[in-house]
C-alpha cells in the first residue's frame, strides 16, 4: 500500500460517510436501501484494507503448519486444505483443525461482519 | 418488473370462482421476486361481496434464483392439499396455466398479518403471538407432514446423499475454497440419518415466510420449494441461524429447540431425535452458505449484477462461524 494521506482506507471511509449521511437520506425507497447496502460493502473494504496484511500473514503461517509446507499463497494453501479434507487425508473431527478454522473465521469476521449476533454472543 | 396484470386478465384467470358479473376494483403489485410476481387484487362479485385476493404468477427468469422450485400449478395444488389437512394457509381459488398474458399462476385469498421478522420479534402488538408461535409452528409442521402423499403432484423424494451431492457440486463449481464447508460436507456425509417414509416437506418453513397476527400464526406462505423427503428437514431449516434475525433463540428466533421439538412431538406423535434434527439444521446452514455464494456469483458472472448480491457473498464468513459453533453445540 502507498504511504499517501488520505490512505485507501481513509478514502473509502470518506465515501461511505458521504453515501450514508448525505446521499442515502435524499434517495427514494429501493435506491436508499441499495445505498445502505453499498455503505455496508464499503465498510468491509475499509476494514479489509486495514486488517488484511496481518490476517493473511497469520492464516498462511497456520496453513503451512497444518499442511507441512514451506511455501504457497493463501489461495493455494486453502485449496490444498480443502482437497485434503475432501479426500479424507485430514479428519473432519480433528480438534486442532476445528480450532484453526475457528481462529481463521473469527479473525475474518472482524473484516466481514464484526457485529454479527453469533460473534458478539460467542 | 412491469406488471401486465390488468382487469381483463384477472377476470379470465378467475374463471367461475365467483358468481358473476365480477368487477375488479384494485390491482397492486406487491413483491417483485426474481422468478415470481405477486399482486394484491380486489374484486366485487355479482352479489356485491368484496373479495381480497392474491394473484401469484411465474415471471422473470427462473435462472435468477437459487432454486425456482416446483411449477405454480404444483405449488398451488400442494398448498391446497395442506390447507385441506389442517395447515393454516390461504384458500386457493383458481389455478391457471398458459394464459395469454399471465402465463402460469394461481389466485388465493388475501389474509391479514405481518411477516417482517424484526417487527414480529420486537413490536408490543405481537407479544401475545410470540407466546404461542412456537407451538403453532410445530402444529402447522405436523399438519404439513401428515398431508397424504397420494394427494400431492410431487416427484419421489431424492436420497439425502443426492441432496448433499447436488449442494457440494454447486459449491465446488464456484472454485472458491472454503475449508469449513469442506469439513461440514464430510461431517454430514458420516451422519446421514436412516431413510424413513417420505412426507410432504414445505422446504422454506421459516421466520419471514410466516404470516402472523396478534393471536399467532395466521398462514404458512411461500410454498414453491415443496418436495417429498424427510420431515425433519423442515424442523432443521426452521432453526438455521440466518432465520433467527439476531435473536438468541434457535427455533425461528422465538423459542428453544427442546420446547419446539416437544410441541412437534405432541402434534405429530412419535419422538424427535435431537441429533437427527441437528443433521438437518447443519445441512440447512450449509445450504444457506451455498446460497450466499450462489448470489455472489450471479453478480460476478454478470447474470444479475447488483450491489446487494455482491455484498451477500461476504456473508459466507458468518455461515462458517455458525457452522463451527453448531458443530461444537454452542449455537
Amino acid at each position: 500500500m502507498l504511504d499517501e494521506r488520505p490512505s485507501a482506507a481513509e478514502l473509502i471511509a470518506a465515501v461511505a460517510e458521504f453515501l450514508e449521511k448525505e446521499a442515502a437520506p435524499s434517495l427514494p425507497g429501493a435506491t436508499a436501501f441499495h445505498a445502505k447496502v453499498a455503505v455496508h460493502a464499503l465498510r468491509i473494504v475499509e476494514r479489509e484494507l486495514r486488517l488484511s496484511g496481518e490476517l493473511e500473514r497469520r492464516e498462511i503461517e497456520v496453513l503451512r503448519g497444518r499442511l507441512d509446507r514451506r511455501d504457497g499463497t493463501l489461495e493455494e494453501l486453502n485449496r490444498e486444505l480443502c482437497r485434503r479434507i475432501e479426500n479424507g487425508e485430514i479428519d473432519p473431527e480433528d480438534a486442532g483443525l476445528r480450532a484453526e478454522l475457528m481462529e481463521r473465521v473469527v479473525a475474518r469476521m472482524a473484516v466481514d461482519s464484526p457485529r454479527y449476533a453469533s460473534l458478539v454472543r460467542g | 418488473m412491469t406488471t401486465i396484470v390488468d382487469e381483463t386478465s384477472v377476470l379470465r384467470v378467475l374463471g367461475d370462482a365467483f358468481p358473476g358479473p365480477v368487477r375488479v376494483t384494485k390491482v397492486a403489485a406487491l413483491t417483485g421476486g426474481a422468478s415470481a410476481e405477486t399482486c394484491a387484487v380486489d374484486v366485487v362479485d355479482g352479489a356485491g361481496v368484496t373479495h381480497a385476493l392474491i394473484l401469484r404468477r411465474s415471471a422473470g427468469d427462473p435462472s435468477m434464483v437459487f432454486d425456482p422450485g416446483v411449477r405454480k400449478r404444483e405449488e398451488a395444488l400442494t398448498q391446497a392439499a395442506g390447507a385441506r389437512h389442517g395447515v393454516p394457509a390461504a384458500e386457493v381459488l383458481a389455478i391457471f396455466e398458459g394464459d395469454v398474458s399471465l402465463g402460469d399462476g394461481y389466485v388465493m385469498r388475501r389474509l391479514e398479518g405481518e411477516t417482517i421478522p424484526r417487527k414480529l420479534m420486537r413490536d408490543d402488538r405481537f407479544a401475545g403471538a410470540r407466546k404461542v408461535l412456537i407451538d403453532e409452528c410445530a402444529r402447522a409442521l405436523a399438519a404439513i407432514h401428515r398431508t397424504p402423499v397420494s394427494e400431492l403432484p410431487l416427484a419421489p423424494a431424492p436420497s439425502v446423499t443426492s441432496q448433499l451431492d447436488t449442494l457440494e457440486s454447486l459449491h465446488r463449481g464456484f472454485g472458491v475454497p472454503v475449508p469449513t464447508f469442506s469439513l461440514v460436507f464430510r461431517w454430514l456425509r458420516s451422519r446421514i440419518p436412516p431413510a424413513r417414509e417420505s412426507a410432504l416437506v414445505h422446504g422454506d418453513f421459516r421466520t419471514g415466510n410466516l404470516l402472523v397476527d396478534e393471536r399467532g400464526l395466521a398462514a404458512v406462505l411461500d410454498w414453491e420449494l415443496v418436495h417429498l423427503g424427510d420431515p425433519l428437514e423442515d424442523l432443521g431449516w426452521f432453526c438455521v441461524p440466518a432465520w433467527r434475525f439476531g435473536s438468541p433463540l434457535p427455533a425461528g428466533g422465538f423459542g428453544d429447540r427442546a420446547s419446539f421439538f416437544a410441541a412437534y412431538e405432541r402434534a405429530a406423535g412419535g419422538s424427535v431425535d435431537p441429533d437427527h434434527a441437528r443433521f438437518w439444521e447443519v445441512f440447512g446452514t450449509l445450504r444457506w452458505g451455498v446460497i450466499c455464494q450462489w448470489q455472489a456469483f450471479a453478480h460476478l458472472e454478470g447474470r444479475a449484477p447488483s450491489v446487494e448480491r455482491a455484498a451477500i457473498g461476504r456473508r459466507v464468513t458468518e455461515v462458517e462461524l455458525d457452522l463451527l459453533l453448531l458443530l461444537e453445540g454452542k449455537l
